[in-house]
């Protein structure tokens, strides 16, 4: 198969270019620990309300300006609705969902996951700024996806 | 100069005409793809104006119904019958002229299943019981009678396949050792690629969610159905894109005046299409929980083997464009562009289509870069991120292409004025999703969520930072209702009004400029490439979708809840 040399060029810069960016991704991923939510515990997700620890969803402190949040997803809402922590704390989220699938998504920060019945999702974040942080569904869920929302203040 | 000597379509008289039994057949596929686009974009400018807030529905719950049927109308409905109705087209023109009854029947029973599954879908959606989005995630459960509509739409789809490989098959057994035409094989290289991926959602579909949904099982497994739809979800989006290639590749060299830039090349691009779209799916899934990184890791990296053919594209496009304008005695760097037919709606629509695949594709890679997109996934970056390129790229290249087919199949004129308000109309599209996905791209990074309605979220914080951006993107679902309104005015015009010719009408297509460099025969052995497909999406499925069967997370009941 004939290529022309302009585009054996552009093939070759652009292919050199691909590779760099995966080695970035790479290098993320695999070094510097910047994995995607994959949790992979599960959870029968019709007995959520009995299964320690969302048998009692709520915010844990495990150290010093360090939290778990054990939470549960349901249509149309979050359980805790409302969660403070001081600044600079690092939270891991445990999200668990009752019924069908949901998102859990805080803007202003990188914790986006998806809730799937059957499994727990998580994701850790360290909230440096003051603020009230709204975290939402970002998964269509039903009649009130649009209302489904918790807060999380940060003081 | 008197308009008929500027027209390039005179001077070009074609004596290729249609049989009788492939005008019907193919006009029937777009009549309906058009009504399924008139319905989806109806729903699109409802749904878009009431998540901005310009308009109140009766019930919030109006809002997801109506984006249930602009998903299914347009995302699974207007493309597929368009797609189909096309890709006959040009397998009946290049390769005997005609398709044969053998390929017709296989061809109406496809059209006959696909079009009854596409009434019953929308009927069900109609009476909301299937208010479920056009992606149907289980454990919402639809009335079963909708996951049945969509079964006949994809086994419908698989018999269009059949009827274009019985065309290809009969070619090639009275052509021993020749080359096939190029839209023959470009035809067949993505109805291979279709047919492959829809495996995935048909598994789901009849093995997972009908049985379910009757009531014979009581529990689905929530993370295969995902994976299965998402192994079917992303080849998908090259389904769409492949026909737009292919009228890019082999038909617009012909408009523009010019010739293929090379007859291999585009056979090796859907061959890396084909490989490379498929074991690649979790990339829809990495913020999921129940697959492993390492999994999502690997197919990031498939995935982004996909920019190889794309570039390639891009060159074929652009090096095409330039040797047309030098062919017609355009000189210096840029004296070519002066040369392409701009006032030619055949070539203006796609051109505009391929300027916004450039943003779009770039977002793309965003998309699926394993930690970036953290940031955008579920948010109104997605959404704009395929109406750039769906809705715009390949959407924009289907309006090109229907000014010219629909009255070349009634043996009408694309009269001067009808190609100026399809210039019209093209533009207004193009501005119309440029003020909808650039806002959508920017609210997304500031978190807005897609496939929600309209809300404050009790005025919060968050959201003022998105208030600014809802209405422009208003607005732009009214560009885009009118500009559907003016496309469709038009087809109607071209269909049944425009004056009739004399003379056959011309189907474009273009032919290679060097043919001293032969095509690879081995480009045509397509055992051989299906079974390198089969053997990467081993690589890339096999373990995870095993250890999901075997070790399966608890099931789910069916519910209901909107």
């Amino acid at each position: 198969m004939h290529l022309h040399r302009y585009e054996k060029i552009w093939l070759t810069v652009g292919l050199l270019t691909l590779i760099v960016f995966i080695i970035v991704l790479g290098i993320n991923a695999f070094a510097m620990g910047a994995q995607p939510p994959s949790d992979a515990q599960v959870i029968d997700p019709t007995k959520v309300s009995q299964t320690p620890p969302f048998d009692q969803p709520g915010l844990k402190q495990l150290g010093n300006n360090n939290y778990a949040a054990d939470m549960t997803a349901f249509v149309f809402g979050y359980a805790p609705n409302r969660i403070e922590i001081p600044v600079r704390s690092t939270v891991t989220f445990n999200v668990t969902s009752k019924d069908v699938v949901h998102g859990f998504e805080i803007p202003g920060t990188d914790v986006n996951m998806m809730i799937v019945p059957g499994l727990v999702n998580s994701a850790t974040h360290t909230f440096t700024k003051p603020g009230d942080y709204l975290i939402l569904c970002n998964e269509y869920c039903g009649a009130g996806h649009q209302l489904m929302a918790a807060h999380l203040v940060v003081k | 100069m008197n308009e008929a000597a500027m027209d390039p379509r005179e001077a070009r008289p074609s004596s290729f005409a249609f049989e009788r039994s492939d005008r019907v057949l193919i006009l029937a596929h777009l009549g309906v793809a058009y009504l399924a686009l008139f319905i989806g974009a109806a729903a699109g400018l409802l749904q878009g104006l009431q998540r901005t807030g310009f308009i109140k529905l009766p019930t919030p719950l109006g809002y997801y119904q109506l984006l249930t049927a602009h998903g299914v109308a347009l995302a699974l409905i207007f493309t597929t019958l368009f797609i189909v109705g096309f890709l006959f087209s040009g397998t009946a023109k290049t390769l005997d002229g005609r398709l044969y009854p053998v390929d017709r029947v296989w061809a109406w029973i496809g059209f006959v299943m696909m079009v009854a599954g596409t009434v019953i879908g929308l009927i069900t959606i109609l009476t909301n019981d299937a208010t479920v989005l056009y992606t149907f995630y289980a454990p919402m459960k639809a009335t079963p009678w909708f996951y049945i509509a969509m079964a006949l739409v994809v086994v419908g789809s698989w018999l269009s396949g059949a009827a274009i490989f019985t065309a290809y098959a009969r070619w090639r057994r009275r052509h021993r050792g020749q080359v096939s035409p190029l839209f023959a094989y470009m035809s067949v290289a993505t109805m291979i690629l279709w047919i492959i991926a829809t495996l995935g959602v048909a598994i789901e579909i009849i093995f997972q969610l009908i049985p379910w949904s009757l009531g014979w099982v009581s529990h689905i497994d929530v993370g295969l159905s995902r994976a299965l739809f998402w192994y079917f979800g992303h080849p998908l989006v090259y389904f769409w894109l492949l026909p737009a290639y292919i009228y890019w590749y082999v038909n617009i060299p012909q408009v523009i005046k010019g010739k293929l830039f090379s007859d291999s090349l585009p056979r090796l691009t859907f061959i890396l299409f084909i490989l490379y779209s498929i074991p690649v799916g979790f990339h829809h899934q990495l913020n999921e929980p129940g697959i492993g990184a390492g999994w999502k890791f690997l197919q990031v990296v498939l995935t982004m083997t996909v920019v190889v053919p794309s570039l390639m594209t891009a060159f074929a496009m652009f090096a095409t464009f330039e040797m047309a304008g030098r062919a017609q005695g355009a000189t210096g760097r840029f004296g070519w562009i002066r040369k392409l037919p701009w006032k030619d709606v055949r070539f203006f629509a796609p051109f505009l289509g391929m300027v916004m695949f450039i943003p779009g594709g770039a977002g793309g890679i965003v998309n699926a870069s394993y930690q970036m997109n953290q940031i955008v996934h579920n948010t109104l970056w997605v959404t704009g991120h395929f109406h750039m390129t769906l809705s715009s790229s390949v959407v924009l290249t289907f309006f090109g292409i229907s000014y010219w087919l629909v009255p070349a199949l009634t043996n009408r004129k694309l009269t001067w004025k009808a190609n100026n308000i399809g210039i019209l109309q093209s533009w207004l599209w193009f501005v119309g999703m440029l003020l909808m996905t650039v806002p959508m791209h920017i609210v997304g990074l500031l978190g807005e969520p897609r496939r929600t309605a309209f809300t404050t979220y009790n005025d919060s914080p968050a959201v003022q930072a998105w208030l600014p951006y809802w209405p422009v993107m208003g607005i732009a679902s009214i560009f885009l209702f009118l500009s559907t309104l003016l496309f469709l005015g038009t087809v109607i015009y071209l269909w049944w009004f425009a004056p009739r010719l004399e003379t056959a009408a011309e189907y474009p297509i273009g032919e290679a400029r060097d043919t001293s460099h032969k095509t690879p025969m081995i480009l045509e052995r397509w055992p051989l490439w299906i079974s390198i497909t089969a053997a990467l999406v081993l690589i890339a499925y096999a373990v995870p979708i095993v250890d999901m069967i075997q070790n399966p997370a608890p099931g789910s009941p069916p519910i209901r809840s909107w």
